[in-house]
Parts: C-alpha cells; sequence; structure tokens
C-alpha cells in the first residue's frame, strides 16, 4: 500500500482540486478522503506537489527495435517517467516497421522486460509504412496496439487514408496522420518565411501542413472515421480542425511543446538541434497554437519524442534527421509557457496530459477510488536547471540544454509503484 | 583598425567598418597584379586548405592563384575526390585536412550553413567560398571592390539584381553588403524565384522591391548584376530557357533603358546568349574581367589579413625597431 | 611597452642641414640627376625622399621622380610586428628598369628593412642601381647591407631606439635617442 499524503489533488474527469490523500492498494486507487490513515502503508510526502492521474504520450519514439544505438525501450521509458509520463504510445517507424503482429508482440515483451512505464505501441497504416498495402491492423489490434499511424512519413494518398480510416472506423482505432504534402515539403529542411530565405535554407510551407489536414478532415466527414493530426504546427491547420470539430466531426489534434515554445527564428547559426519536422513555424502560429491549447481546440499536448545519436545530429543542417527528444522538458515547459503566463489553467493544463490523450484512445483517467493507480506528482514552484548530459534519452538532441525552469515532474507512479522521485 | 574576425563566414556579421578595411587593404593587392613579378614571399610557409565540396573552377583557380602569389602552398580538395564519394562525412575530411595542419581553410559547399559547422570543429580561419544559397562573401567583397573602382564610391546606389534571386548566394550577399552602405535594391526574375520574404533581407538604411519586369527594373539602376541560371540547383521543375531569355536577358535595347552610367556586373561564369546577350558582356559598361582581378586582390587580401599574423594570438607584439 | 628620452640628437635645423648635404652627395656620387629617381620606405622614408627631391630641385632645376614603397609584403617576420599587419599601397609610378634607385629611410638598423624594400623593387623591373640614402645609422647589422649616404651615424646599445619624428607625420622635427623601459 502506498500513501500519497499532503497532495493538492487535480483531477479533470470530477473537476476535483482539493487537498486530498490517495491511498494506493496494489494497482488500484483505494481511497481518496481528505487526512487518511493507513498504518503499514509506505507514506509519500506530497506536501506543495499536485497530485495527477498519470500523464500520456500519444507520440513518441523508442527506436526499438533496429534503432537502439539512438534509444530503447528501456532507457526511453525511463526518460519518460522522469518527465512524469506514465504510459507512452510508440511511433510504428522502427526497424523493422511495427506492422504485423509479430512487431508489435515484440515490441510489448520488451516493454514488460525492462520499461518503467506503459507502452501502447502504435500500428502501421500500410505494410512498412510504404503507402501501398493496408497493415495487419485487425491482428495488431488483438496483439495490443491502440491507434494506427505511418507516422515518420504522412499517409501516402487520399486513397489510402479513406481505406484505413473505413477499416479502422470499423476496428474502433483512431488514425494518427503525420500530416504532410510531401510535394510542398519536398527537400525542406526548415518552415519557408523570412529566416528561411536569410539563412539559404530550402523552406517547407505551412499549407505543406494546412493542405494535409484539411485531407484528413474531408476523409473523416466522408468515412465518419476519428482522424488525429499529430504534432499540430500552424494556425491554419487548426483552423480546419476547429471547423471540423464544430461540425460535429471526430476530428483531433496534438501540439508539441517545442512548438508552443520556440518559433523559426529561433533557428540561429544552424543549430540541428532546432531541426524537426514539422519545423518550428512563425510566431503567429505559436500563438494560435496556445489559444487552442487553451480553448480546447486542441486536445492534448504530446511530445514525439524522437532521440537521435550525436553523430547523426552533429552535421551540416541539411543532411541532419528530424527529430528532438522531449519527454523530460515537456512539462515544465507546459508550466513555463502556457500556465505561468497565465495563458491557461493549471486543470486545464493536465487535462491536456490525461484526459485529452484518454479521450483519445477511449479510455479513462481519473484519480479516484477504483482506478488505476497511475499518478504525476509534480511541482509549481521549485527552480531547476535540465542538463542533457544527466538525462535518462541516450541521445542528447534537444534545444533546452541548460534551460532554467520553475516547476517540473517530482515523482512518476505507475500501476501502484512509484517508478520515478526526483 | 585591425582585424577583429577570425573567419569570413558572410558578409551579415561585418560592420561598414570592416568591410572599408578589407577593401582598402585590397589595393595594393590590386597593384601587385600590375607587377612584371607577381610572386611574393609573405606568407611562404603557410599553407592554405582549399576544400571545395562543390564543383568550381574560377573561384578554386583565384583562391589558389592568390595563395601561390603570396607565396604560400595550397592543399587541394576536390569534389570528385574519391574520398567523398566513399561516403566520408564532411566532418571528416575537414578533419582529415586540419591534421595535416594548414593555416586556415577556404571551403565551398552545396549546404548552406556548412562553414559556420565546420568553423565549431576547427581552432583554425575558416573563409566561406559559397555555402549552399547561404552567401558567398569574397565575391560580394570584390563586386563592392569593382564598384567602387568604377563609380567612385558604395553609398546609396540603386542596385538592380537579374535573375533566380531565391537560389542566388551571390544575390544574399551583395544585399548584405551595399545593403549596409544603403541601397536600394531591384530584384528582378521570374516570379517563382521572387518571393516575398526577400525584401525582408534588407538591412537597416537600405531598400528592396521586387519587379517582374525587367525594362522597369534596370530604369535608374546605378549597377545592373546578372545572375547565372543555375540549372544544378533546381528541385522545381526548371522554367524553359526560351521564357528566360524571352523576359529576362540583358540585351543592349534593354540596358538602353538604364542610365548611360550604368555598370553591368556578372558573378560568372557567364552563358553568352542566356542571361546576357554577347554585345552586353564585351560593351565598355560591362564589368566581369575587372571583377576577376579583383577577385584576386581580395583574396589574397583576406588571405593576408586572416593568417599573414601570429599563429597564436595571444602572442604580444614586438616593437619593431627598423 | 614605455621609453624615457635619453637625448636629442638632431633638432629642426639639423635636420634642415643634413637633408640638404645629402641631396649634394647623391647628385654628385651619381654626376648629374639622369636616370635617378628616389623611392622613400613608408612611412617615414617617404617625406625625407620628397624633402630631398625639393632640395635637388632647388640645387639642380632638375624634377627627380618620387615613388613610395610600403614594404609590409616583402618583411621577413611579419608575425612579430602586430597581431594584425596592415598593408598599404606602393606608389612607384615609373619604370625601374635601367634606374638608379635611391632607397630612402630615416633609419638603418638590421638592415632587414632594406633587404624586404629590395625585394620590392625587384618585383617591379631590373634597376640598374640600388643606392641607400638614410638619416641616421645606428649600427647593430644582421644582414650585409651598407648605407651609400648617412646623415648621421650613431652608437647606440640594444635598449636604446631612434625615434624621428618629421613635421609631415608627427608635427614636430626632431631626432631623440629613448631608451626601453620595462
Amino acid at each position: 500500500m502506498l500513501l500519497i499524503k499532503n497532495g493538492r489533488v487535480l483531477d479533470p474527469s470530477s473537476r476535483t482540486d482539493a487537498a486530498l490523500d490517495v491511498l494506493l492498494d496494489g494497482d488500484r486507487i483505494a481511497q481518496v478522503a481528505p487526512g487518511i490513515t493507513a498504518p503499514g502503508a509506505e507514506v509519500l510526502d506530497a506536501s506543495g506537489l499536485i497530485v495527477a492521474p498519470g500523464f500520456m504520450d500519444l507520440h513518441c519514439h523508442l527506436r526499438e527495435p533496429g534503432e537502439d544505438y539512438k534509444e530503447t525501450i528501456e532507457t526511453g521509458t525511463r526518460a519518460a517517467a522522469r518527465g512524469g509520463f506514465t504510459a507512452v504510445c510508440c511511433m510504428p517507424n522502427t526497424k523493422p516497421v511495427n506492422d504485423s503482429a509479430s512487431v508489435t508482440r515484440g515490441i510489448l515483451e520488451r516493454a514488460a522486460a525492462g520499461a518503467s512505464v506503459r507502452v501502447w505501441p502504435i500500428g502501421a497504416a500500410s505494410l512498412g509504412s510504404k503507402g501501398e498495402a493496408l497493415a495487419e491492423i485487425a491482428a495488431m489490434k488483438s496483439a495490443g496496439i491502440v491507434a494506427v499511424s505511418d507516422d515518420g512519413r504522412p499517409i501516402a494518398s487520399a486513397k489510402l487514408l479513406r481505406q484505413v480510416m473505413d477499416y479502422c472506423n470499423s476496428l474502433g482505432l483512431p488514425v494518427i496522420d503525420h500530416c504532410e504534402d510531401a510535394s510542398l515539403s519536398a527537400g525542406g529542411v526548415m518552415r519557408e518565411g523570412p529566416t528561411s530565405v536569410r539563412m539559404g535554407l530550402r523552406g517547407i510551407p505551412a499549407c505543406a501542413e494546412s493542405i494535409a489536414v484539411a485531407r484528413g478532415v474531408q476523409i473523416a466527414a466522408l468515412t465518419g472515421g476519428h482522424f488525429h493530426v499529430a504534432h499540430l504546427s500552424c494556425r491554419e491547420s487548426l483552423d480546419h480542425v476547429r471547423a471540423a470539430k464544430a461540425s460535429g466531426l471526430r476530428v483531433t489534434c496534438e501540439v508539441t511543446p517545442h512548438h508552443f515554445t520556440l518559433t523559426d527564428e529561433h533557428i540561429t547559426n544552424y543549430d540541428t538541434r532546432l531541426k524537426m519536422n514539422p519545423p518550428l513555424a512563425s510566431r503567429a502560429d505559436r500563438d494560435a497554437l496556445i489559444a487552442g491549447l487553451a480553448d480546447g481546440s486542441v486536445d492534448c499536448i504530446a511530445t514525439d519524442h524522437a532521440p537521435h545519436d550525436s553523430a547523426s545530429k552533429d552535421v551540416e543542417f541539411d543532411k541532419a534527421p528530424f527529430g528532438i527528444t522531449g519527454f523530460e522538458t515537456a512539462l515544465a515547459l507546459a508550466l513555463g509557457k502556457l500556465v505561468h503566463t497565465n495563458k491557461l489553467s493549471l486543470l486545464r493544463m493536465v487535462e491536456l496530459f490525461t484526459t485529452g490523450p484518454a479521450g483519445i484512445l477511449g479510455i479513462a483517467r481519473t484519480v479516484s477510488a477504483g482506478a488505476t493507480a497511475d499518478l504525476t506528482l509534480f511541482s509549481t514552484g521549485h527552480a531547476w536547471t535540465f542538463r542533457a548530459a544527466d538525462s535518462a534519452s541516450k541521445s542528447r538532441n534537444t534545444p533546452f540544454d541548460g534551460a532554467a525552469f520553475t516547476g517540473g515532474p517530482m515523482a512518476t507512479i505507475v500501476a501502484g509503484k512509484i517508478v520515478w522521485k526526483r | 583598425m585591425s582585424c577583429r574576425f577570425h573567419h569570413l563566414l558572410g558578409i551579415e556579421p561585418l560592420t561598414r567598418e570592416e568591410i572599408s578595411f578589407i577593401l582598402e587593404q585590397s589595393r595594393p593587392f590590386q597593384e601587385i597584379q600590375r607587377h612584371p613579378l607577381k610572386k611574393l614571399a609573405t606568407l611562404r610557409g603557410k599553407t592554405v586548405a582549399l576544400a571545395f565540396f562543390e564543383s568550381s573552377t574560377r573561384t578554386r583557380i583565384s583562391f589558389g592563384t592568390a595563395a601561390s602569389r603570396l607565396g604560400a602552398d595550397s592543399m587541394n580538395l576536390q569534389a570528385e575526390s574519391s574520398s567523398l564519394r566513399k561516403g566520408e562525412s564532411l566532418i571528416d575530411t575537414v578533419k582529415t585536412l586540419d591534421a595535416m595542419k594548414p593555416d586556415c581553410i577556404v571551403m565551398r559547399h552545396t549546404s548552406s550553413g556548412s562553414p559556420h559547422f565546420v568553423q565549431q570543429h576547427l581552432q583554425i580561419p575558416v573563409i566561406n567560398a559559397g555555402d549552399g544559397t547561404h552567401e558567398h562573401p569574397t565575391q560580394a567583397l570584390l563586386d563592392a571592390l569593382t564598384i567602387l573602382d568604377r563609380k567612385g564610391r558604395l553609398d546609396h546606389l540603386n542596385v538592380t539584381i537579374v535573375g533566380d534571386i531565391l537560389h542566388s548566394r551571390v544575390a544574399r550577399s551583395n544585399i548584405q553588403l551595399l545593403g549596409k552602405f544603403g541601397a536600394r535594391f531591384t530584384l528582378c526574375g521570374p516570379a517563382m524565384w521572387l518571393p516575398r520574404e526577400l525584401e525582408t533581407l534588407a538591412p537597416l538604411g537600405s531598400s528592396i522591391r521586387r519587379v517582374s519586369n525587367i525594362e522597369d527594373a534596370v530604369r535608374d539602376a546605378d549597377i545592373v548584376m546578372v545572375l547565372r541560371v543555375q540549372q544544378e540547383r533546381l528541385h522545381e521543375p526548371a522554367l524553359p530557357l526560351e521564357e528566360y531569355i524571352l523576359l529576362y536577358q540583358l540585351t543592349p535595347e534593354r540596358l538602353r533603358l538604364a542610365p548611360s552610367d550604368a555598370i553591368v556586373m556578372h558573378p560568372g561564369p557567364m552563358i553568352r546568349g542566356l542571361e546576357i546577350d554577347p554585345a552586353v558582356a564585351d560593351c565598355p559598361q560591362s564589368c566581369v574581367l575587372e571583377q576577376v582581378t579583383n577577385g584576386l586582390a581580395v583574396r589574397m587580401a583576406l588571405l593576408f589579413l586572416l593568417i599573414g599574423g601570429p599563429h597564436d594570438e595571444s602572442k604580444e607584439a614586438l616593437h619593431a625597431a627598423d | 611597452m614605455r621609453v624615457v628620452e635619453k637625448s636629442q640628437l638632431m633638432a629642426a635645423a639639423e635636420i634642415d642641414r643634413t637633408l640638404s648635404r645629402l641631396a649634394h652627395e647623391i647628385v654628385e656620387r651619381n654626376s648629374g640627376t639622369a636616370g635617378l629617381s628616389l623611392v622613400g620606405i613608408r612611412r617615414r622614408g617617404v617625406p625625407l625622399s620628397e624633402r630631398l627631391a625639393r632640395a635637388i630641385l632647388a640645387m639642380d632645376g632638375s624634377v627627380i621622380p618620387v615613388g613610395i614603397l610600403d614594404i609590409t609584403l616583402y618583411r621577413d617576420d611579419l608575425s612579430l610586428v602586430a597581431p594584425q599587419p596592415v598593408v598599404h599601397s606602393s606608389d612607384i609610378p615609373f619604370s625601374v628598369d635601367g634606374q638608379v634607385l635611391v632607397l630612402v629611410d630615416d633609419v638603418l638598423y638590421t638592415g632587414r628593412t632594406v633587404r624586404a624594400a629590395m625585394n620590392g623593387l625587384f618585383d617591379l623591373g631590373r634597376p640598374k642601381r640600388i643606392e641607400l640614402c638614410v638619416l641616421i645609422d645606428r649600427g647593430h647589422r644582421e644582414l650585409p647591407i651598407e648605407a651609400t649616404f648617412v646623415g648621421r651615424h650613431v652608437q647606440t646599445s640594444d635598449t636604446e631606439i631612434i625615434e624621428v619624428r618629421l613635421a609631415e607625420i608627427d608635427h614636430e622635427e626632431r631626432v631623440m635617442l629613448v631608451e626601453r623601459v620595462s
């Protein structure tokens, strides 16, 4: 038994914001009440801390199988735990691609053997994510995938997207699309704009994303399926999502911490730690994303944690692979850029990490008796500095090395066990 | 004023004063080109590494000659070289060169920002001889020296640049340099190579306007810079050459719309009959050959400034009592 | 580096008389001014060469071509000169082929400047003869070089420096012996 005392419980599902103790028994929450006494229970003093349902990351890359030198399920989930995440959804662009039940099972076995947090695989939409034939989606569902995506790439054609959405609709799986029109983005390495022109770098126009989002929205209308926009980065895309929701379509989206924090203007000196896809956008886009996070047009925050080894990233900007890590800085960035600046409430922020992603996967996330004992404890006040060298991830490709934060994760509890504590 | 910079990665970070200083230091080297004996011993014993990862004949020969006329030796890496074909990374290639202890490295590469990247890994000065579509600082400097000789000044000139501006590092460097002297730029070319964002490149005190019609663009120009049509750099479907010639070739008729004392410049190599009419290339208003000669002077000046002094900048100056 | 003045070697009047004498010697030794040119070594050799040309014009009526030579690019000790050496233009607007060139400098010391100057002149062509005219010869030669015309010989030690101040550059006229103090 684990008794979490003196914390402030913030539970979006029940709209609770109160000083409450939480008693965990095995992998369930036994009781949530003020002043609980539980003789014999291990006590975790949560004074000054928020006690929230366990955070979920809907989008990350664990690189295993096939690219263990960048990350493994073990190291990635350890980093996730340090970020306060109790569950992570890993994208299928591994080697081999997770397009069959056997690869899915392999991932879950590795997770059972050494993961610090829950690993929920996302299966490929097409075989090899090549965009030609459908992957073994039903078989993967039995094996345990929670959603379908060809992330790394967009779903190759409108026709394929329609087939996938029809199929997944019947299976009850959301379709997550990395929205990108490849003909517009070809060769591009950063957002097209004054900065790309000045730096002589080929740009990706914002409409490369929004055109694909518009495509997805209309296919969602056609099929009635659930279309989720991965790492949405620009205001035109957000406008499409907002309009879709207003018409009652099952369209959802996520935004990464780096997209609500940084802009293309931050890319100075060709630093590849600022190169990712979709690229950092304009200030107007960033501000629109923050407004969307506040008003509910954006359903959740997802990290798109994309580790790369130094040798890969330490090259000319053009040649560097896209991606930055993100587990360990996500919460601190959300607190700093969204809550401390009064753009949205603490409760709304917790939603974006809990009920938001949970709703997309059709599961519950709550701090109440009988619920799963997955909890995230964090502070909103303590000062700390993030150092890439101390990260639990194998990779160091983050632009936030040396960043000073106020507030951050303090303890992560999965199935009633403390998997990480500061 | 002494040379406070250790590298030459671009024009953008330089001040007016630094640019003027480099141009002024280029004058003695212009003069040397007129001597019967052009070989000096000034940089004897020093080695200049020429790392040209992108094909170039003119710039490489220019830097090589500059080094050799100053008495320096050069190490030559060319794009066709086998180690690059074998997949060696940029940083390994550069570190291999560095292990042979050159005094500086002159590099040209297809990736914008690659000299910035290389410079982080080396102690020796890095001179950018062209990085992707970003900058070509020595070109802008030799263009400025040519303009200074022909026009007597750099301030507040009307500069028209014609061609594929979006992909031109020559255009960017020239905009940075002449912009610092208050130039008024008219950029002219096919619309897909002339995006609106180019107008944000203008340094403070200068202005940029985009014009799609070459006749309008050359009116009032003090300088008409004609860019090469870069067939090797196109990701996009190429514009048919006949279209380009029809709309943008600098012909004698079009040049006549400019003031009679306007000068015509071209970074080379020219394709006579494509972007420039042969009659214009050879007319008295054309400066293309002076640009080449000045290129040698500017590059000699830069090598002298960057590696003429002591290796170790912490050495104290000794008073020369002669 | 700090210096302290030890003595004044020449005042304005003495500089003037010395230059006048040197001008006579140059013309006498060369039996006239035919084929004669002066080349002043930057910096202070330049005003000295101009004054010599004026003196020769006054005594002889002949206009002697005067050139300016910057020796920065010909030095053997560039890295010792300054953290950042700076080069200036030479300006020798006449052919040196077959000419008698009189190199003019303020102080002759180790001889390295003159060696560099001669290298510079040979890059321009093939002079018939090179002669050297200096205001002060302070000894301590490191190369086998001698001046043809000397204003004054001055014995110096290694720590001493001869400072020549000329109106055109320094706005005063005198030659001083100074000592380096650490």
